[in-house]
């Protein structure tokens, strides 16, 4: 097993409960395991809730994380898949003055080459968009700062396995 | 098998009627066979109280004198007889106290259902008079919880909170609720929990691992069982028992494991650990093959993890897929229940006896026995030891009581020395380590087995901790024994100050009270001993009274529990002086 530290997106499937973001926080501070992000949102299935917590550390100590997290009662299944096996996107948004976008005219080209999406635009200032890697949407930021952002924030990953989950078959199981 | 046990039974019958949501608590705990609880009233909870005073026929609840003794006579009373033991307790500081017990509890793996009131819910959230957020407070202590703010989500909260105390690998649960529900009316209906869709109590076995285990097992030539309170929770004893004898295998203990199989079967080799024995110690690092029974590999088993079985093959039976490979890597790991495991096994298992291998146990004890435990056990020097008393307590009970220990040197020096004949009698605070367990344990494991002798065996620190239970014990006539072994320091941490930090005793040394003008104070029997000739007499008549009694024995004041790993050394390492 890889004793090096990555980065590992954990999946978590759970019935939808108000403690369960503090229990399984819990989990993770416990043993100083840093979460780099955290994104919580229902599931394809109806009724259950996913928790999408991206870590950096050893195979060895997600496993045993995954093992302490499907032993609280309102978890259903818990999965580790590094970024080989995962599609993953995080969002950023950017609130810039309007009037640079006339007097710093890099800034449209900017936003052309990054693919970002303008989401609305006032005399004031304007929202943009980038959706990508992380590594994409701060590319975008190290650039944009040079002229000043006056907001800017990112989301947690999300992200979808290559290998199927099959929690609807296990459910399966479950109900009978 | 408590799944089965609860499929097996027939569901109620959904005819409802219409009560506040404070009585359906109390119904509740009717319906899960509940005769006692562990409680202090405070405002939030009055609505139940008031309810528990209507229906004292059906279930009588305990006042203790704090809410950390109602959490552990509850945590006595589940450990003594296997069932769910129940705490009650008001909002705020009535909850806060119970968070030791939940801790506890966790740990160790001990069934118990909390029950806290709350403040009214339009008040949550505003640090209204005795609020506290108990949820958020017991989350990492508790196998689960939840807060109640409607009456008619109490029966399905109280079903969930049993169902999963008592299931799998049992533990703690809290249920808080709030006032305005107490005080709520709704049409009530019991129906008790056999399932909680995302919860999988009991794994499944893992096709073909009992046959690797077997194969394994059978062509060990030095194996050793090591089992732990999984024997007991899964009530395994007969099956645990066939196996170690039909495979010959010697077997030692953890110290939540120990009672399990009796002290006097040939083949328990003792205790494990940092004050355990000598032999299964030492030779844990030279088994072929370790045998891990419903145990988890606690760092006080096993000392430096990296120095720990390494030239043995491993395998775990263990109901938490959670333990396997957390501490120490296993071979082969048998996921179920111990019972199940147990008797599934035995079949593929061959008769052996192992003879030459258990002989080198027989050879390391006498090494102990000399340099340790016939100085403990037959002192001839003049102060009186910690073991002395325990094997008066031996002499007495012939080894049927049930020893219930605080946390310390003589709760090493108990579990060492006291002879079990029956399971579930070692009550101790394993996990935590929770000075002050003892006495409220105590009472909890008498009220739960009035027909057994339960002897509470304390320090003088550890009693001090929770004395105030004397008063329970006097109210509610429990017949404790209760024996505090007094050498006026606080003795494991003055013995590890006298090894490790050079004899400088800060803060260790106790100046102590008059123990027996207390205990008399609360109209109990006492007595105190300085002296060996005395001892005999005394714990004669301590265990002879039919009421409770407290005996208190002045030991040697620098007296050091030997064997030894030191934290952090390995098994092997083990010293013996």
């Amino acid at each position: 097993m890889n004793k090096e530290k990555q980065l590992f997106t954990i999946s978590v499937y759970t019935e939808n409960n108000i403690g369960l973001l503090n229990r399984i926080s819990a989990i993770f501070q416990r043993r100083h395991i840093n979460i780099e992000s955290l994104n919580i949102s229902p599931s394809e299935i109806e009724g259950v809730a996913k928790f999408t917590i991206v870590v950096n550390m050893t195979e060895e100590d997600v496993k045993k994380i995954i093992g302490q997290i499907e032993k609280q009662v309102e978890v259903i299944k818990a999965y580790y898949h590094n970024d080989e096996e995962t599609i993953y996107q995080i969002s950023g948004l950017f609130k810039i003055k309007s009037k640079l976008l006339f007097e710093e005219p890099q800034i449209q080209n900017i936003v052309k080459e990054s693919n970002a999406r303008i989401v609305t635009v006032n005399k004031d200032f304007f929202v943009l968009e980038k959706s990508g890697k992380k590594e994409e949407v701060v590319a975008l930021y190290n650039q944009l700062s040079i002229f000043g952002i006056m907001q800017y924030t990112r989301s947690g990953r999300v992200a979808i396995t290559k290998e199927e989950m099959k929690i609807s078959e296990l459910l399966e199981t479950y109900n009978n | 098998m408590e799944t089965q046990t609860i499929k097996n039974q027939e569901k109620a019958a959904k005819i409802t009627e219409r009560i506040s949501g404070s009585e359906a608590i109390v119904r509740c705990l009717i319906a899960e066979d509940v005769k006692i609880i562990y409680g202090y009233p405070g405002g939030a909870i009055m609505p139940v109280y008031d309810e528990l005073y209507k229906y004292q026929d059906k279930i009588h609840h305990v006042l203790t004198r704090h809410e950390q003794g109602a959490t552990h006579s509850a945590q006595g009373f589940a450990r003594i007889s296997g069932k769910v033991g129940v705490a009650i307790a008001t909002s705020g500081p009535g909850a806060t106290n119970l968070v030791t017990g939940l801790a506890d509890a966790q740990i160790d793996s001990t069934p118990m259902v909390c029950i806290t009131g709350q403040v009214p819910s339009h008040l949550l959230g505003s640090d209204a008079f005795q609020e506290t957020d108990i949820v958020g407070i017991s989350t990492p202590v508790t196998k689960w919880n939840c807060q109640v703010t409607k009456a008619a989500d109490i029966p399905a909260a109280l079903a969930k909170a049993f169902y999963i105390a008592r299931s799998g690998r049992p533990g703690p649960v809290l249920v808080d609720i709030t006032k305005d529900a107490q005080f709520e009316e709704f049409d009530f209906c019991y129906e008790k929990c056999t399932k909680v869709r995302s919860y999988v109590p009991i794994p499944k076995t893992v096709t073909g691992t009992l046959e690797a285990a077997a194969k394994i097992i059978n062509s060990a030539r030095k194996p050793l069982i090591i089992w732990g309170q999984g024997i007991i929770l899964s009530e395994a004893e007969v099956q645990f028992k066939a196996l170690v004898e039909k495979a010959g295998i010697p077997a030692a203990w953890t110290i939540l494991g120990a009672s399990a199989l009796p002290t006097s079967h040939p083949l328990n080799v003792g205790m494990l650990g940092m004050h355990g024995n000598y032999a299964p110690n030492k030779l844990t690092n030279e088994c072929d093959v370790l045998i891990a029974i419903g145990m988890r590999f606690d760092d006080r088993v096993t000392g430096k993890l990296d120095e720990y079985a390494r030239q043995a093959k491993v395998i775990h039976f263990e109901i938490d897929p959670a333990e396997i490979d957390k501490n120490v890597k296993t071979d082969v790991a048998v996921l179920g229940d111990a019972k199940a495991t147990l008797e599934a096994i035995l079949p593929l298992i061959n008769t052996n006896s192992h003879k030459e291998w258990h002989q080198q146990f027989k050879d390391l004890y006498e090494i102990e026995y000399e340099k340790v435990i016939k100085g403990d056990l037959h002192p001839t020097k003049e102060g009186l030891t910690m073991g002395e008393v325990i094997k008066e307590i031996n002499i007495q009970s012939k080894g049927d009581a049930a020893i219930v220990t605080d946390v310390g040197q003589h709760q090493m020096i108990a579990c060492r020395y006291a002879e079990f004949n029956k399971t579930k009698s070692n009550i101790t605070s394993g996990g935590l380590g929770t000075m002050g367990f003892g006495l409220p344990a105590a009472i909890g494991a008498k009220m739960a087995t009035p027909d057994r002798e339960v002897v509470s065996i304390s320090g003088d620190g550890g009693y001090q901790m929770t004395i105030q239970e004397l008063g329970t014990i006097f109210q509610q006539k429990a017949a404790v024994k209760i024996v505090v072994l007094n050498n006026d320091f606080l003795g494991m941490v003055r013995q590890w100050q006298q090894l490790f930090f050079e004899k400088r005793y800060a803060s260790t040394e106790m100046v102590n009270p008059n123990f027996v003008a207390i205990a008399e104070g609360y109209y109990i029997k006492a007595k105190k001993v300085t002296k060996r000739e005395e001892l005999a007499g005394a714990v004669k008549e301590m265990m002879e009274s039919k009421e409770a009694y407290f005996l208190e024995v002045c030991v040697e004041k620098e007296g050091n529990v030997f064997p030894m790993v030191p934290s952090g050394a390995s098994v092997s390492d083990i010293r013996l002086a």
